[in-house]
């Protein structure tokens, strides 16, 4: 799969291109700040794109702005951003517009190496993944119905906001497929989310959690 | 044994009258008593002419009064005068006091400082100049400087030129004799400290009513030590960005690098003896808790997110780290300055730090709002209470301190039982 890797530190630039490359994915770019990326993106089509979000000329957001950019004028690209700290309000501008193939994770993560090419894989493949910090900032701010959640179904939740699978869930917390079930059936009906034909639940419910 | 002593005793008055002698000698000359005495004639030829232009303006005024006659155009021209004066007037003792202060630094060297300005547009400024107690002290000045400085002028005059006008005109006084030579030296030695007396009493009566009032100073220095305290928590504020900013792109970068390679190293590690293995290993998870423990440090120094994006987004990431469930509410329309979201923001962690160690808390509220030009921060728990922002040791005294010094203020309200309740209160424009 081909990367375009978007980080301002040279040192980290070079570090991440060696990492994907033995990681098995294509580094086609490696450019030092938003500009430079949507550019390299235009002109390389990449399936994935790991983004630092504090680059040049303002050191502020400008990761989240050119990812905000490739989600809506490249949506087949997945978008992994980097940073040294996670926010819960850079989360919510990056899932506004869509919660697959995304991701967002603290660069401390980088270290984890298989971890990291794990998540960069899921990202790839049209999974979500939120840095445990944003799903506990999340949780922590968004208060009413989720309220009602007991700590087990809450912590369900998250791992579905993580983007893990029911066996996935079942497997993080050490229980059996047929209760990680019986506790997203309750989380449905807390959220007050019927089955329906034209919605996602699962996705709905990842979205009232997050709060959009 | 008492010749001897006689004689020093002797010695010593000789002594010190030929060095009083030579001091009065020499003050003839000294700079200081010819820059007094310039001071003083100068100060001669600008009250003749004040007190020319005085006596006309009174003349006009007690012809008015005493009724200028029949010609009715007279009276209209002493009616103009009388009424339009105080506009020329109020020019005339700006120049007058310009002229002054013009005079006392450039011949005393001493600096009369300016009272402020009254505000304001044309007319209305006029009506509020004559209502300044500035306006009326220096009127003062030039009402009484040309007595005092008619006066003293012409002692100074006389006490130098006493010699010469002895020596010009021996009969013009009724002394004669070695009394009259004797009375032209004692005033010629007495000269210079005349024209210092006469320039030290004219420097008080200007200090005293043409420089700004004690209250006027006492405003000025207020206003000024307003501005250096709020550009030194201004700079104290870029400062702590500035550490953040170069931390960021320095020594976080180089540490997460290192983890990563070390990372890698790890995950690449075949057969090699164990200590190597483990030393990799340590030396991996040495680097990723330094990291964390650096990212703690930087963002305790100032959060990225508050500059970027506010209050909220910065707030709700320090209240999603807490370790007791907290609820948020934040009501700010329009940010504030950079120095007071820092505040703001410090407050609140430094509270959740505090309930997290001392108020054995099951549950926090936070409320930031904004009311007019007013930010206002509560932070409540329902803890054992017993907080107080006295201890030396304690970041509430910090914050005290920090929130005085933009005009704010932190109370702490904490009652042994609980619950405790954190207030601060900030400016905003």
């Amino acid at each position: 799969m081909r990367v375009v890797i978007a980080e301002d530190s040279v040192l980290l630039r070079a570090g991440l291109t060696r990492l994907l490359t033995e990681g098995g994915f294509e580094v086609a770019a490696a450019v030092p700040d938003g500009d430079q990326l949507l550019r390299a993106v235009g002109e390389h089509r990449p399936g994935l794109v790991v983004v630092d979000v504090r680059m040049p000329p303002t050191h502020t957001d400008e990761g989240i702005q050119a990812a905000l950019v490739i989600r809506r004028q490249y949506p087949e690209t997945a978008v992994l951003v980097l940073s040294q700290y996670v926010e819960e309000s850079y989360a919510t501008d990056l899932l506004s517009t869509q919660t697959s193939a995304v991701g967002y994770l603290l660069k401390d993560r980088v270290a984890h190496v298989s971890d990291f090419l794990d998540a960069l894989r899921r990202v790839a493949a049209g999974g979500t993944v939120l840095d445990p910090e944003v799903v506990a900032q999340l949780l922590a701010r968004r208060s009413d119905p989720l309220d009602q959640l007991t700590p087990r179904e809450q912590e369900v939740l998250r791992l579905m906001a993580e983007g893990r699978s029911n066996t996935g869930i079942a497997e993080a917390l050490r229980v059996s497929h047929s209760a990680v079930e019986k506790y997203i059936g309750n989380i449905f009906t807390k959220l007050d989310l019927p089955p329906t034909a034209t919605d996602h639940r699962r996705v709905l419910a990842v979205l009232r959690f997050l709060g959009t | 044994m008492s010749g001897g002593a006689g004689g020093v005793y002797c010695d010593d008055v000789r002594s010190r009258a030929l060095a009083a002698g030579g001091a009065a000698l020499g003050a003839l000359w000294a700079a200081r008593s010819w820059r007094a005495t310039l001071h003083a004639l100068t100060g001669l030829m600008i009250e003749v002419v004040t007190a020319v232009l005085l006596l006309l303006w009174l003349g006009d005024i007690v012809t008015l009064i005493d009724g200028p006659g029949s010609d009715q155009g007279n009276a209209a021209f002493y009616v103009v005068v009388a009424v339009i004066a105080p506009v020329p007037l109020l020019w005339w003792l700006g120049v007058l006091s310009a002229v002054q202060r013009v005079r006392f630094r450039t011949v005393l060297g001493v600096e009369i400082p300016q009272p402020p300005q009254a505000a304001g547009r044309w007319p209305w400024r006029l009506a509020r100049a004559w209502g300044t107690a500035a306006a009326w002290r220096q009127l003062g000045y030039h009402l009484l400087a040309p007595v005092t400085g008619l006066v003293g002028g012409v002692l100074v005059a006389v006490c130098w030129s006493a010699p010469f006008v002895v020596a010009t005109y021996p009969g013009a006084l009724p002394v004669a004799g070695p009394r009259l030579a004797v009375l032209a030296a004692g005033l010629l030695l007495a000269a210079p400290w005349v024209a210092r007396g006469v320039a030290r009493a004219d420097e008080i009566a200007a200090r005293a009513l043409l420089g700004p009032s004690p209250a006027q100073e006492l405003a000025q220095r207020v206003d000024t030590l307003a501005r250096s305290r709020a550009e030194i928590v201004a700079a104290a504020d870029a400062e702590r960005r500035r550490i953040e900013r170069d931390l960021h792109d320095g020594a976080q970068q180089q540490l997460v690098s290192l983890a990563l390679n070390l990372g890698m190293a790890r995950a690449a590690l075949g057969d090699v003896p164990q200590a190597a293995r483990r030393a990799i290993e340590a030396a991996h998870e040495d680097a990723i808790e330094a990291l964390a423990g650096l990212r703690e440090l930087v963002r305790g120094l100032h959060p990225a997110v508050l500059n970027d994006r506010g209050l909220d987004a910065a707030l709700s990431g320090i209240v999603a780290r807490a370790a007791i469930p907290v609820r948020l509410r934040i009501e700010v329309a329009t940010r504030c300055g950079p120095s007071i979201e820092a505040i703001a923001y410090f407050t609140v962690s430094e509270a959740l730090t505090n309930i997290a160690r001392h108020a054995r808390a099951t549950r926090a509220e936070i409320t930031v709002e904004r009311a007019g030009d007013r930010l206002r921060v509560v932070v409540t728990d329902d803890g054992c209470g017993g907080a107080s922002p006295g201890g030396d040791g304690s970041g509430l005294r910090g914050l005290a301190q920090r929130a005085a010094a933009v005009d704010g203020a932190l109370s702490v309200h904490s009652p042994a039982g609980g619950p405790t309740t954190i207030t601060v209160e900030l400016p905003c424009e």
